[in-house]
């Protein structure tokens, strides 16, 4: 029983001990507290920022804008910043769980391209700063299916080398956008001719996807489980990358756009520290470290010229100018009940 | 008529393959698992040489350095705050004599086992939420202790059982108080088995997973937790590995857990 | 041990587990009367909405519509648990058998190894099924390379491999109550049947299976709830297109942000594990030995 207790005692005091000395050399500067997608933090830029203010940073991360809304929500606490999708921004703004930091009147923020300085979701960027943005379509392999690549068809209805192996997204939201934009009909809909049309495409397309789900696409397609899978074009960039024949679909029907946005939760325990991470990322030098990482475009000038060619000129990261690029914004009450009842439908 | 069969029904035939093949069934997965994870390749199931570069990968990864030291503070705090309430629990539920439904205490016990994991994470995560409790590492604690109550008590009651109260009758008998009872007789017998209960506790709570990830807030990210993460983003090596690492930890404990737990020769 | 020490000493447990699980089903349950805030959590007005949406649902034109499909997916997870319990039952009870006629260092032996996999990591060993059953996983590769197929079977995503993990999982759990009721079977019994030219068969249907019988309840028991709510196996084993009642209650969670209907379906799942314990506790006392 002694020994037992001593053991036991040991390892308390052991770990204990262990994480007070790392506290010990931060304990100047601070700590941040980073909430963000899984995978999608660059290493590089987080040491880079460790490295220039003596912050600690650490990351937690989420799988879906849905489950950090449901973690704030229900009283999560202790994040400094979250990187949330444009389409979830008015939602948090509503229910109180980010606070203003003003970030149109920091330093950095003159980097801001013109473009992106009035964004619908944060007009006046009191709340949030651009984190990176891309597009959603889907890649195909293109040395199992030899057809058109223009077209949004071959994902939702597909031909007979690509049934059975179509992956989608496992987020209703994101489905049902890129759906939408497939039929033309208008995001957040709630016209009920549309969304039987919607329900009807959708249904259609089961028997012939293998997956829903949102993570490990890359892996998927590179692995062959899928032929066809719904992606963000960083992502796809990455598929191509480690598996050539791969090619991102820029539709004639259009793509669905988003970008996703730093902010800083109400009642974050570092709340200046947040500020300074959030200006730094403004800065071109920096937030090109994490396009390198993740490979999406940032709406900062002149942060291009900091990545490397294969990047830089590489068809995912160069939409061609006539694509249609919708932003799906955030849906009423109506629409989300409406889509969560399509979406139950189809999983079941 | 005094026709004498001779019949083994100990020896039924077909069962013993039966056993084999079912064994098999259980661990050639795991088998499965840690072979690959010296593989070399990146492909996982194509085998390309022994390698033991996705340990080396873990052992540098930061994130994973804390996903397990949270794990580990979590997982001590449950055992020692569990092992000792089971522990007077069971005494309480073999020695004692309650005035009311020990069958109602013993299913209240039992209801972490019951009721399904889903349930309890989103009940306790709506619990927290309504308490205010908002500290990830405190509230996990919490969380852990009450699922690994009945775990650490299950191997202590059986023993108390085992043990029978004679022993502590001779020890009354001869006017020792009830406290010297239990630190003399009761307390040295039960040792392995409140040792076995606590190391099933630390097993269990270093395994949680849905509950953790219900109830973690920011930098109480625990170990299964993150490998969670990690194998949402695919089938990779450094998954193989990690769950390898995991495989082992756990190995080592209910292996020592299940010999202390052992029944032994009464003296 | 006086009543006051037993009380005393009992307190802590009851307390704990009376405050951590009682008070948040409780809590559930006041919620699944709430009404759904839009972006998470409840609001004010007391409402049977989340119930009713077990049958109703509201069509796109806003017209109450009867909409089984919260009762198919109920349905079926019922059915998968079933089928688990009842696999579990026809492979754990002649595995248990096999280890009680076995001399006293085997059964520890056998015991141990079956007992063993059930303490690994439930993450860990669901995943092990990904391995294998993928497109390039190892039975596929496996099939293709002795011949038997040309293309690679769709072995993962669907119904029988989220069984085939069910099962994975909680055979330990069945194999120990069969056994620890076995093993009190006083050999005589079944000599005495075989004295009288009873068959195998008639041995075990006679003898064996009835007095195997409450162990066999305690482990279909201890299958069949756990089953019923499991979220990992059809989480990483389903692909996202066989919901089943755990995965869709965490969606009430996040993306459905309906926090009344998970609580309320958190409340019948319960309900119906609860009625099946209550159930077997009402059929147990029928097992003494009647000789």
């Amino acid at each position: 029983m002694n020994k037992l207790m001593k053991t036991v005692a040991g390892m308390v005091l052991a770990t204990s001990s262990l994480c007070g000395v790392e506290r010990l050399a931060f304990a100047d500067a601070g700590e941040l507290h980073i909430y963000n997608w899984t995978d999608y933090t660059s290493d590089e830029m987080v040491k880079k920022f460790e490295k220039e203010t003596g912050i600690k940073v650490t990351i937690d991360t989420y799988d879906s804008n849905e489950t950090a809304l449901a973690k704030l929500k229900s009283g999560a606490t202790g994040y400094d910043v979250m990187i949330i999708s444009n389409d979830f921004v008015p939602i948090f703004v509503k229910e109180g769980l980010f606070q203003k930091v003003g970030a149109g009147q920091m330093a950095n923020f003159k980097h801001v391209d013109p473009r992106w300085q009035k964004r619908s979701w944060d007009p006046d960027a009191e709340y949030t700063v651009p984190w990176v943005w891309g597009t959603t379509s889907y890649s195909v392999d293109t040395s199992v299916y030899k057809g058109p690549t223009d077209s949004l068809k071959p994902l939702f209805d597909p031909p007979a080398e690509l049934q059975g192996k179509i992956g989608m997204f496992g987020s209703p939201s994101e489905v049902m956008s890129l759906a939408l934009v497939y039929l033309g009909k208008p995001q957040c809909n709630e016209n009920p001719a549309d969304l039987k049309e919607l329900n009807a495409l959708l249904q259609k397309q089961k028997p012939f996807v293998k997956v829903y789900n949102s993570d490990g696409t890359v892996e998927r397609q590179v692995a062959g489980e899928t032929l066809a899978h719904q992606q963000w074009s960083g992502k796809a960039l990455a598929t191509r990358e480690q598996k050539a024949g791969f090619k991102y679909v820029y539709a004639k029907e259009g793509v669905v756009g988003w970008m996703d946005n730093v902010a800083v939760p109400t009642g974050a325990p570092d709340l200046e520290n947040a500020k300074k991470f959030l200006n730094f990322l403004m800065d071109p030098e920096n937030i090109a470290l994490q396009q390198k990482s993740t490979g999406y475009q940032s709406a900062i000038a002149g942060s291009n010229k900091f990545l490397p060619p294969e990047l830089g000129d590489s068809p995912e990261f160069n939409p061609p100018a006539d694509l249609k690029i919708t932003f799906a914004p955030s849906c009423a009450e109506k629409a989300t009940r409406a889509y969560d009842k399509i979406w139950t439908g189809l999983r079941q | 008529m005094s026709r004498v069969r001779h019949f083994d029904w100990r020896h039924t035939p077909g069962l013993a393959p039966l056993t084999v093949a079912i064994l098999a069934f259980l661990y050639a997965p795991l088998l499965i698992l840690v072979v690959y994870a010296f593989n070399a390749s990146r492909m996982v199931t194509i085998w390309q040489g022994f390698s033991l570069q996705w340990f080396v990968a873990i052992a540098h990864n930061g994130d994973i350095r804390s996903a397990a030291e949270n794990s580990l503070i979590v997982a001590v705090a449950a055992t020692i705050a569990s092992t000792l309430i089971a522990t007077a629990g069971a005494l309480s539920l073999e020695r004692g004599r309650l005035p009311f439904g020990q069958g109602l205490v013993g299913g209240l016990v039992a209801m972490p086992l019951v009721v399904p994991e889903i349930v309890v994470a989103i009940t306790t995560l709506v619990f927290f939420s309504a308490l205010g409790m908002h500290n990830g590492l405190f509230n996990l604690m919490t969380a852990h202790t009450v699922f690994c109550i009945p775990f650490a008590l299950l191997p202590i009651q059986a023993r108390l059982r085992d043990m029978g109260g004679t022993l502590e009758e001779a020890g009354r008998d001869l006017y020792a108080s009830e406290w010297m009872l239990f630190r003399r007789i009761t307390l040295p017998l039960l040792a392995p088995a409140i040792g076995s209960g606590a190391i099933m506790a630390f097993v269990i709570s270093l395994d949680d997973f849905l509950i953790s990830m219900m109830v973690s807030s920011a930098g109480s990210t625990t170990l299964p937790v993150y490998v969670y993460g990690m194998m949402r983003l695919g089938v990779t090596p450094e998954v193989n590995a990690i769950s390898t690492i995991l495989l082992a930890i756990s190995l080592v404990f209910v292996t020592s857990a299940l010999l202390l737990g052992r029944k032994r020769r009464a003296t | 041990m006086g009543r006051r020490s037993a009380l005393l000493l009992v307190a802590p447990a009851v307390l704990v587990i009376g405050v951590f699980m009682l008070i948040p089903m409780f809590i559930a349950l006041g919620y699944s009367f709430m009404t759904a805030n839009p972006y998470g959590g409840v609001q004010a007005p007391m409402t049977f909405d989340a119930y009713i949406q077990f049958l109703y649902q509201r069509d796109f034109d806003d017209s109450m519509v009867f909409a089984p499909d919260y009762i198919f997916i109920i349905l079926r997870s019922i059915t998968l648990a079933v089928a688990t319990t009842v696999i579990c039952l026809v492979l754990g009870l002649p595995v248990a058998w096999y280890i009680v006629c076995q001399n006293e260092a085997r059964r520890r032996l056998l015991l141990f190894l079956i007992t063993l996999p059930f303490w690994i990591n439930t993450l860990i060993r669901t995943y092990c099924w990904i391995l294998i059953l993928r497109d390039e996983g190892l039975a596929n590769n496996l099939l293709r390379w002795l011949g038997l197929t040309e293309k690679p079977l769709p072995l993962l995503y669907t119904d029988g491999s989220i069984l085939l993990g069910l099962v994975y999982t909680f055979l330990p759990f069945m194999v120990l109550p069969i056994y620890s009721t076995l093993e009190r079977i006083d050999p005589r019994l079944i000599e005495a049947a075989y004295d009288l030219y009873a068959s195998r068969v008639a041995v075990f249907r006679r003898v064996i299976w009835p007095l195997a019988k409450p162990g066999a309840l305690a482990g279909a028991t201890l299958v069949f709830a756990p089953a019923l709510g499991s979220f990992l196996a059809p989480d990483l084993l389903g692909g996202g297109k066989k919901l089943l009642i755990g995965s869709l209650i965490q969606m009430q969670f996040t993306s459905s942000r309906n926090w009344p209907f998970g609580a309320a379906l958190s409340i019948a799942i319960t309900a119906v594990i609860l009625l099946v314990m209550m159930l077997r506790a009402w059929q147990a006392p029928r097992r003494e030995v009647r000789l």
